[in-house]
């Protein structure tokens, strides 16, 4: 009877004493169900939103140059519409504005309405011809449409101006004499003289741009070179004199060159003036338009499968190679993809070595302490500043502080005096450093004699000196600035691509800093040991076995950075990115084109979604336009994620 | 700070006592009656110092390293007390002891490895061929490169097999291929390695075995002719297999290179080695020929530890 006394804490003997086993009850929690079901679905709703939204964006990215039917439609009360149609919906009766439809039209499609009184449908139709009806689009009631068809010689005609064009062929005239005849020979006609327009156009373009540009290039120059002499010289010296005689043999030469320039431009014009379409719209009126105005036309109703599929890759190679047309809701995209891609090489160059540079400082030299704590703090903090107070920062440092001082040197500049006065500090401060550095050991060693507190003086006078040279870069008598013969005209200080490389880099710098941390982090000790042993200093155990280990996580930081630059816009809106710049922000002179404002994708897209006057035909390119940034952002990363995998293949353990 | 000197811990236990009057395990803090092998390594428990039992067959070899009053500190606290242990040119030496007696601790410090983490302190000094090691001003870098280490994982660097053995080479800037390949050879036949890698040297160092990685480490460790070999327990991660080459890899580097290793593996060291230290709670207790410490050591402690009474 003892072993009832016991407490029930003391091991017995099962077989003395059968106790009732309780039993382990395992709920529905703890077998994992809901758990399982609630993370899964957290990922499936994730994977589901963002699946939703990049097929929307390729759907309706993919159909935005699809050329399709266009139908003529015959409305009650008389007006004709021919276009293409765009959007169809629904709509309260209640809301529209218009009369009530009466119950028995007479068309086929009203018995249609007739049935949906409640909701009829509605088209949105792409009727063009805004120079002739001030609009581009019209909503057509389904239960106004008395007649619906599709003319066989409907043309869709795609303007350098103005927008789309529908009509029908009617006559090409050459010389205003009007070579009439079916709609089929107008087309073959148009079709002999388009391309030979077009190509004199372009001739006419290039003239226009690049070799005037040449001539005002030059002139520019001259100009440059003269007040340059004046500025440095000043007026009436010899310098002056021979600038001036330069400048006046540049200018006469320009004139010349202009006067050779417009002669062959006029000619082009008055060549392609010749060559009109002579066409009519739906409604009756009539258009003659210049062939060279004419992009693209085709006759929609007539073209087969592969018609169709030539037009829209013609359509998508504009898109990619050209530039844009009226306000960017036509054309292509070629200098946003300029800008992007430069941009984000330039960040990438600049914010990867700084922030590798800057990582390892933080993983391998820093012991760790409180500085250190404080400083990764400050670094993740960084990453959460609205990236809109970075644009801000890179517009007063960059644009007007630093590019302003290349533009025309300091405002306010030291005399002589204080400059070489504050040069003598400098070397003192960084004499006296690297003599203390030398003198004594500043680390703590393992036989002692370390003298912490001169290793704060020393880091001090380096913090001092950084701060002089800043200083007296800042405050340089002797430098008036690379551009102040432009001035008041700025050359760096303004929105520049260098600058909003610079300022997206700076926006980066965590993302690089942390995934190079991690990926130091991540480097085994024993490497650094063994190279230690082998008689390694710490540079070189860094940068022959740490950084090449770390390099993948390193080329992540870089993937994620570029990623996010490239898909930035507030920033850059202050920092130089603009509505159109078809200038591409390259230069085979120096500053080599970098301190060009430059279009940027992802501003293209907010400004065509946001700001454009013809929002509905800048819908499309707004999606094609996301199309294009994801894939070139995919692009980007995946020929980042390929050299990493590149690298991690040369890491690859086979044990046993 | 620096523990007493206990006079009677001093005398050197010449008589032998038989096992069975032992009383057993020495962790347990030992009474009055307690036998003299109890005795010491309970002196060394509470902290008092206790000379080490020194064989006179060390003192007929010429010393390669010589460890004088070496004291160590990781913070506050103390990890090495008073080693002085001399290690004879050409053979091998092992040290042993349970885990935690800064075997470790020791072979780290003789090139200065210690030196990495940031609260060691240490007292006395090493010379190395009579170069002092500890000395203020002594270049750490150039004195690594008079020693090779291998460490207990094998720790390839991520390049080729050709430029890990060529790595010390490559960081003093030898730049001359004929001297690389001279090396590479030279090295990879010293570590008994060369006929299973030389068709494939160009390829990662990371892509072998584990065992072939070892003995990569050894010829990395021997490409730059070191003055001492130091191993910590380089077999610790390896199968039998790959165990016994290495056993027989350090047999053969004997001789030619002067190898310190450390082991936690008693047959290893009897197998290995031609002296052998063992170490209690950083404390050198015994040091002499191997087969003198396996077969007949002077203190019951020692005896004690290797028929695996304790440790």
């Amino acid at each position: 009877m003892t072993t009832l006394v016991e407490s029930p804490g003391v091991v017995r003997s099962p077989s003395l004493v059968p106790r009732p086993r309780r039993r382990a009850r395992s709920g529905l929690t703890a077998r994992g169900e809901p758990m399982l079901w609630l993370t899964a679905g957290a990922l499936v709703l994730c994977v589901a939103m963002i699946v939703s939204l990049v097929a929307l964006v390729v759907f309706h990215g993919a159909r935005a140059f699809w050329p399709g039917d266009v139908v003529q439609l015959q409305t009650r009360g008389g007006p004709v519409f021919a276009g293409e149609v765009s959007r169809i919906e629904q709509f309260r009766k209640a809301e529209a504005s218009g009369p009530p439809a009466p119950q028995t039209p007479a068309g086929g499609a009203g018995q249609n309405a007739a049935a949906e009184a409640d909701w009829p449908t509605r088209r949105l139709l792409r009727t063009g011809n805004f120079d002739m009806t001030g609009t581009h689009y019209t909503w057509i009631d389904d239960a106004d449409v008395v007649e619906e068809s599709r003319p066989p010689w409907a043309l869709v005609v795609e303007r350098q101006a103005w927008g789309r064009f529908y009509g029908e062929p009617v006559a090409l005239e050459i010389d205003g004499k009007a070579m009439t005849g079916t709609p089929e020979e107008t087309w073959s006609r148009f079709g002999e003289h388009h391309p030979r327009a077009r190509q004199r156009w372009r001739e006419r373009r290039r003239l226009e741009t690049h070799d005037m540009g040449r001539v005002n290039h030059l002139l520019e120059k001259a100009r440059l070179a003269l007040r340059t002499a004046e500025i440095r010289f000043g007026r009436d010296s010899a310098a002056w004199m021979q600038a001036q005689t330069a400048q006046a043999e540049t200018e006469e030469w320009a004139s010349a060159e202009f006067d050779r320039l417009t002669a062959r431009i006029t000619g082009l014009q008055i060549e392609n003036d010749r060559y009109r379409l002579h066409v009519k719209t739906a409604d009756g009126s009539s258009k003659r338009i210049h062939l060279a105005d004419i992009v693209r036309a085709y006759p929609a109703n007539q073209l087969t499968r592969w018609d169709r599929l030539a037009v829209y890759g013609s359509r998508w190679w504009e898109f990619f190679s050209d530039e844009p047309r009226e306000a960017n809701s036509e054309g292509g995209v070629f200098p946003a993809i300029f800008g992007t891609v430069l941009m984000t090489v330039l960040m990438s160059l600049a914010v990867v070595p700084f922030g590798v540079l800057a990582a390892l400082y933080l993983r391998e030299y820093a012991r760790a302490g409180l500085i250190v704590s404080a400083v990764r703090i400050a670094i993740n903090n960084l990453a959460g500043v609205p990236s809109i107070v970075f644009g801000v920062f890179g517009l007063g440092f960059f644009c007007y502080g630093i590019g302003s001082l290349i533009d025309a040197g300091p405002l306010d500049p030291w005399t002589r005096g204080q400059w070489f006065a504050g040069l003598i500090v400098l070397v003192v401060l960084v004499l006296g450093a690297v003599g203390l550095s030398l003198l004594f050991p500043t680390r703590p060693s393992v036989i002692g004699g370390a003298r912490p507190a001169l290793g704060r003086m020393m880091v001090a006078m380096w913090v001092l000196a950084a701060c002089t040279t800043v200083l007296m870069l800042a405050n340089m008598p002797f430098f008036d600035g690379f551009y102040r013969a432009k001035l008041p005209n700025p050359t760096f200080g303004k929105g520049a691509l260098i600058w909003a490389s610079l300022t997206l880099a700076l926006l980066t710098l965590p993302v690089v800093i942390v995934a190079t941390e991690e990926a130091l982090a991540a480097v085994p000790n024993s490497l650094r040991e063994g190279s230690y042993a082998c008689g390694g200093s710490k540079w070189q155990t860094i940068h022959r076995i740490v950084l090449p280990r770390a390099m993948p996580g390193v080329m992540t930081g870089a993937i994620l950075a570029m990623a996010r630059g490239a898909g930035e816009v507030a920033p850059l809106m202050l920092v130089g990115a603009v509505k159109l710049a078809p200038e591409l922000p390259i230069d085979g002179s120096p500053p080599f084109g970098i301190n060009r404002s430059f279009m940027h994708l992802a501003f293209h897209i907010f400004d065509l979604g946001f700001q454009s006057q013809n929002s509905e035909a800048a819908k499309p390119m707004v999606y094609a336009t996301t199309l294009l940034l994801i894939l070139i952002v995919a692009a980007l990363n995946l020929s980042a994620v390929w050299a990493r995998a590149r690298l991690r293949r040369r890491f690859v353990t086979a044990q046993f | 700070m620096l523990p007493q000197l206990s006079l009677q811990a001093v005398q050197p236990s010449l008589v032998r006592v038989q096992a069975s009057e032992r009383s057993g395990d020495a962790d347990i803090p030992a009474g009055g009656e307690a036998s003299s092998s109890s005795d010491r390594l309970a002196a060394i428990i509470e902290g008092r110092s206790v000379p080490t039992e020194t064989h006179a067959a060390l003192r007929r070899e010429r010393p390669v390293l010589e460890v004088d009053g070496f004291k160590l500190w990781y913070g506050a606290k103390q990890a090495l007390f008073d080693v002085t242990m001399n290690i004879p040119a050409g053979k091998v030496t092992a040290l042993i002891g349970p885990s935690g007696c800064g075997k470790t601790t020791l072979l780290r410090s003789v090139n200065r490895l210690n030196d990495l983490l940031d609260t060691v302190r240490i007292q006395g000094d090493m010379r190395l061929n009579g170069d002092s090691i500890y000395a203020p001003g002594v270049d750490v870098i150039e004195l690594r490169k008079r020693m090779g280490m291998v460490f207990q994982k094998p720790n390839p660097f991520p390049m080729s097999i050709y430029e890990n053995v060529v790595y010390p080479l490559r960081i003093d800037g030898e730049r001359s291929r004929g001297v690389l390949d001279e090396v590479c050879e030279r090295s990879l036949r010293g570590a008994a390695l060369w006929d299973e890698v030389k068709d494939r040297l160009h390829e990662s160092g990371l892509s072998i075995s584990g065992g072939q990685q070892q003995r990569l480490c050894i010829a990395r460790a021997i490409a730059a002719d070191p003055e001492v070999l130091l191993m910590d327990e380089p077999c610790s991660a390896l199968d039998p297999i790959a165990t016994g080459k290495i056993e027989d890899l350090v047999h053969e580097l004997k001789g030619a290179y002067t190898v310190l290793i450390v082991t936690h593996n008693m047959q290893q060291a009897a197998r290995a080695s031609d002296f052998t230290g063992f170490m209690y709670l950083g404390r050198l207790v015994e040091y002499g020929p191997t087969a003198a410490i396996f077969e007949r050591p002077h203190l019951n402690a020692t005896e004690d530890y290797i028929t695996g009474r304790f440790g």
